[in-house]
């Protein structure tokens, strides 16, 4: 039986069984074709899109921070190159000898390696290690020549912030420094930027103006595999600098405000009479500022922190004062203002006033004899003050002195510490301290004592609004969009209106009722420095191109005791912490005044013989720099 | 016995080597060729451990193909069930001697390389079960001794396989020997009445599984669920395939291999860089390779005279094209992920092994196309 029936009806089977499957093959075939087709051609964009976002994994640089500059365009803080030590330890052979090699190099601490150790088992291996972020230049080059010993270690050049003029612009632009936790967190636009290793502002302009400081990041792309090692670098963008901001100050001016309250505990602040541009914002003593870009030593700290001149306080603007005397040309106005007194009113200074049985002294203890304002002014006689203040009442020269900027704060929100002081009336006191106020309190109100508290800024913009004509002046520190040239706000305030940039109009920024009063308080300023017997004549200077105008204040600290009066001991006999104050408030030149400034001297003592000795070096250099200012009034648009 | 002998030893050496399907022949050695470029690309476009071991195997397979091929298909139709019963024997071995990796324990080792007796039981289950139809009058197909018969011989392999454990070998094993039921005769009412049993007890099935096998089911209906643990597999393959694009990224440029987001891409995975490398066009290009494999086999089937032969070779092409399809569904996504290789271009000694046997024989019914087995 080679073929039989059976088997060839069994091959037919076969064959017809084998066909349907053929038939059921080709459909399973296209429909796998189908497939890929779908994946490949219809879906191809969108999988080569998670392919990319697979295969490309994004690295951002720490943004390069904007300059800042002074009026003159000298950088104030820039960035520097600085030299760095990274370890990669996935490329290092032996990482202790490697350790004790950099140890004896560049003589690290035994805290800095186990440091190192440390985040050497956070990290990944082939995240690299910043063993020194600041290398000296010898330092690198050293090691760079033994690199070949080295294995792992990358040697890298990187920016940094930096101060060029260390500690003088301190506590105008603060510092940059790590970032906490909660100061991420806290901005949005440093949380889309931060990348370790980057620093922000930690105080001053730098945190204030951060957001337009920071810049962009620079970003480098690199292909990577499954694990996220880098395996290759596909491309680099460039970040962008941050915004460069020019401020109003001239660091020669403030290098010379430094250079005067050189070892003493003080402030210096010198003002634009017209545009309100800061010239100089000084508080002494300072501290470099580049001392904290690389985390600052716990020994340096310390003696910044336990120095007694306390220089981590911006006494400028955080720092308050009683007025003293310079008060009294408020006080002075407020009162031909109120027409409670014109020039013609004497009062008699005996050395003390009597009032319900409490003795208030004048500083002169013999007495002035009759005085008229303008005597008064000139020899700060308290008994006049005393007598105008109780007539006037504390309510009305409360209205007065914060018309001229006193109790408020001057910069406004520029500055996180800034204070604003304080400037008593009757309502406050019973507000605040749920008490009554008592006459005796205006009097000493009217001669700068009591609960008066103001900073130095707030005086200097005081006696900056009392010298362009009484005009209010919103003082800046940064040059903005659209800056006021002198020329036009000096002619905008003769004319009664002020150009305000912020809101289109013209505004009336007067704060005068008769022009007259003010000029007969500057007459009253000018007399007090100019004129024999004045407190601040020793310090004047006849030649008109910088005669300026001013008016002591001597704040004290502690109430004097009748023992104390009757020692009238020299300074030097007095404990440094119950020394009086110096200050000193001015305006210069006198005819065609331009600069305002005030000085506090810390328990400098009397303001005549601390604090306008001081004004009468720097009218000269402010004066000098005048010109100069003047030509730089074009300059590049910044927008902020 | 001794008749046939002389009859078959009228062919010479020569002519047999004539005889040989070149076609098929041709198709094979471009399939290896390919094969080994895409094993030098998951090098990393170097000469390694992968490459050098797939180039081997496929240097000392090959020409076991054509030895095989040499004897007459009457010397495998005689020897199918010993041969049978050898690799259930392996399989008895393994399941108590054999290696164990990752978790399951179906391997041994033989000089050469690491055997899956597995691998071996989808051609012998092909060759056992093509001899009993061929032996088997058409009045007895269906018939209850022979179902049970025949079913016997699909579950004990399978049985083994699945504790082994291999779920996906053990599948291919049943569908593998399931053809042959239906090529046989098996009446189609019962493969209904059997698939329609199966659906319904289907959520008893899934209650025996593995939970590693149920997270793959889970995962394969929506893979999106755990993307970076059980869903990683699938979703990364689907982008490599759907990143190649028509022309592909280019040979040694697939950056979802190179950089290591494919897993398995030496073995189950080895079609995602293929496709991932040469795009739409090379995909299909591939499948039409394997097509004209299929079609080939099936014609050798349908030219020999013998119902073994035909049998063997309408089973092999159907085997053939359930590996790929099982493969490719599972890499594009259309099928839960189950181990099983694509022929040829898979790194792995066992299924290179089976695979070639399989040609063998294949090549040996074309060239004694007109034998006859009694």
């Amino acid at each position: 039986m080679i073929k039989s029936n059976s088997g060839i009806r069994k091959t037919d089977v076969i064959n017809r069984r084998m066909f349907i499957i053929g038939a059921a093959k080709v459909v399973v075939f296209a429909g796998i074709v189908a497939r890929l087709f779908s994946l490949q051609i219809n879906e191809n964009k969108k999988y080569l899109t998670l392919s990319d976002k697979n295969r490309i994994r994004e690295w951002k640089l720490p943004p390069t921070r904007g300059n800042i500059v002074d009026y003159f365009g000298n950088v104030i803080a820039g960035n520097l190159k600085v030299y760095q030590l990274h370890i990669i330890p996935e490329q290092v052979e032996n990482f202790n000898y490697l350790l004790v090699r950099l140890k004896n190099l560049l003589n690290l601490s035994d805290k800095k390696i186990s440091r190192i150790n440390k985040l050497k088992s956070e990290l990944k291996p082939w995240d690299s290690i910043i063993v020194s972020e600041n290398l000296s230049w010898s330092q690198f080059v050293k090691i760079n020549n033994y690199l070949y010993d080295l294995v792992g270690v990358k040697p890298v050049m990187t920016i940094s912030r930096n101060y060029p003029f260390k500690d003088v612009y301190t506590h105008v632009l603060g510092y940059v420094s790590q970032p906490n936790e909660q100061e991420i967190l806290d901005n949005e636009t440093i949380q889309e930027r931060f990348v370790p290793g980057m620093k922000i502002g930690k105080l001053g302009l730098e945190k204030r103006l951060e957001n337009y400081l920071i810049g962009t990041n620079a970003i480098q792309r690199y292909e990577v595999n499954a694990y996220g090692k880098r395996i290759n670098q596909l491309e680099h963008q460039k970040g962008q600098q941050g915004s460069k901001i020019r401020l109003t100050v001239d660091t020669e001016i403030q290098k010379a405000c430094g250079e005067l309250l050189n070892k003493k505990a003080g402030s210096i602040s010198v003002m634009d009479i017209y545009t309100g541009d800061i010239i100089a914002m000084y508080s002494s003593p300072s501290y470099d500022p580049n001392l904290f870009l690389f985390g600052i030593s716990q020994d340096e700290w310390q003696l910044i922190r336990n120095n007694p001149l306390k220089p981590l306080i911006n006494k400028t603007l955080s720092g308050l004062y009683s007025p003293g005397s310079t008060i009294k040309p408020i006080v002075a106005l407020s009162a031909l203002e109120n027409n409670i007194i014109d020039t013609k009113f004497k009062v008699k200074c005996t050395g003390k006033m009597e009032l319900y049985g409490q003795t208030f002294h004048c500083w002169k203890e013999k007495g002035h004899g009759w005085v008229s304002l303008k005597n008064a002014m000139k020899q700060s006689c308290d008994t006049y003050f005393y007598e105008v203040s109780r007539l006037l009442g504390v309510d009305r020269l409360n209205v007065t002195a914060e018309k001229f900027g006193l109790g408020k704060k001057v910069l406004g929100n520029y500055f996180d510490n800034e204070k604003k002081g304080l400037f008593p009336n009757t309502k406050w006191k019973k507000n605040n301290l749920g008490r009554g106020w008592v006459l005796g309190e205006t009097l000493i109100t009217g001669i700068g004592q009591g609960y008066i508290q103001s900073t130095p800024l707030q005086l200097c913009m005081m006696t900056a609004q009392i010298a362009n004509g009484g005009y209010a002046i919103k003082p800046k520190i940064i040059v903005d969009n659209n800056p006021i040239s002198y020329e036009d706000a000096k002619q905008s305030m003769e004319s009664g209106l002020l150009f305000d940039a912020n809101s289109d109009s013209l505004l009336d920024k007067k704060l005068f009722k008769y022009k007259k009063n003010i000029k007969i308080v500057q007459e009253a300023m000018f007399s007090s420095t100019n004129e024999r017997f004045g407190t601040s004549y020793k310090s004047r200077i006849d030649d008109p191109k910088y005669q300026f105008a001013g008016k002591t204040g001597t704040a004290q600290v502690k109430r004097i005791s009748k023992r104390e009066r009757e020692l009238d001991l020299e300074l030097e006999q007095i404990p440094y912490k119950d020394r009086d104050h110096a200050l000193y408030v001015a305006y210069g030149p006198y005819i065609n005044p331009r600069y305002a400034l005030s000085i506090i001297v810390e328990h400098g003592g009397s303001g005549s013989k601390a604090a306008a000795p001081i004004a009468k070096k720097l009218f000269k250099l402010i004066i000098d720099r005048h010109e100069l200012r003047n030509k730089q009034s074009n300059f590049e648009r910044i927008s902020i | 016995m001794f008749q046939h002998d002389r009859l078959n030893s009228e062919i010479t050496l020569f002519q047999k080597i004539r005889n040989l399907d070149y076609i098929l022949l041709i198709a094979v050695i471009l399939l290896s060729v390919i094969s080994v470029f895409v094993m030098y690309s998951t090098d990393g476009g170097e000469i390694l451990f992968h490459t050098k071991n797939h180039f081997v195997k496929l240097a000392v397979f090959f020409p076991l193909m054509i030895f095989v091929a040499l004897f007459n298909i009457k010397f495998w139709h005689n020897f199918s069930y010993i041969i049978y019963f050898i690799v259930i024997l392996l399989l008895i071995y393994v399941s108590f001697f054999g290696i164990k990796a990752s978790g399951s324990q179906r391997w041994m080792d033989v000089y050469l390389f690491v055997l899956q007796p597995s691998e071996l039981m989808k051609i012998a289950i092909i060759m056992c079960l093509a001899k009993y139809y061929h032996r088997l009058k058409i009045e007895n197909v269906n018939s209850f001794t022979s179902i049970v018969i025949v079913l016997s011989i699909i579950l004990i392999p399978t049985i083994f396989v699945v504790s082994q454990p291999d779920l996906g070998t053990s599948i291919l094993i049943a569908l593998s020997g399931l053809i042959i039921l239906w090529l046989g005769g098996v009446k189609i009412k019962y493969f209904i009445y059997s698939f329609i049993t199966f659906l319904i007890s289907l959520p008893f099935i899934i209650s025996f599984l593995k939970p590693y096998q149920k997270l793959r089911i889970l995962t394969f209906l929506d893979p999106d669920r755990d993307p970076l643990g059980a869903g990683y597999q699938i979703i990364q393959s689907k982008i490599a395939i759907g990143s190649g694009g028509l022309n592909g990224k280019g040979f040694l440029k697939g950056t979802q291999s190179y950089l290591d987001f494919l897993p398995e891409k030496h073995t189950d995975f080895i079609f995602t860089l293929f496709s991932e490398e040469f795009g739409f066009i090379g995909s299909v290009g591939l499948l039409i390779l394997y097509s004209i494999i299929i079609f080939r086999i099936i014609r050798i089937g349908s030219i020999s005279r013998s119902n073994f032969a035909r049998l063997f070779c309408f089973g092999y092409a159907f085997a053939i094209f359930i590996y790929i399809v099982v493969n490719l569904s599972m890499v594009l996504g259309l099928l839960p992920i189950v181990g099983s290789p694509l022929p040829i271009m898979s790194y792995g000694g066992s299924s290179m092994l089976a695979t070639m046997i399989g040609f063998g024989i294949v090549l040996s019914a074309k060239i004694n196309h007109k034998q006859m087995i009694a």
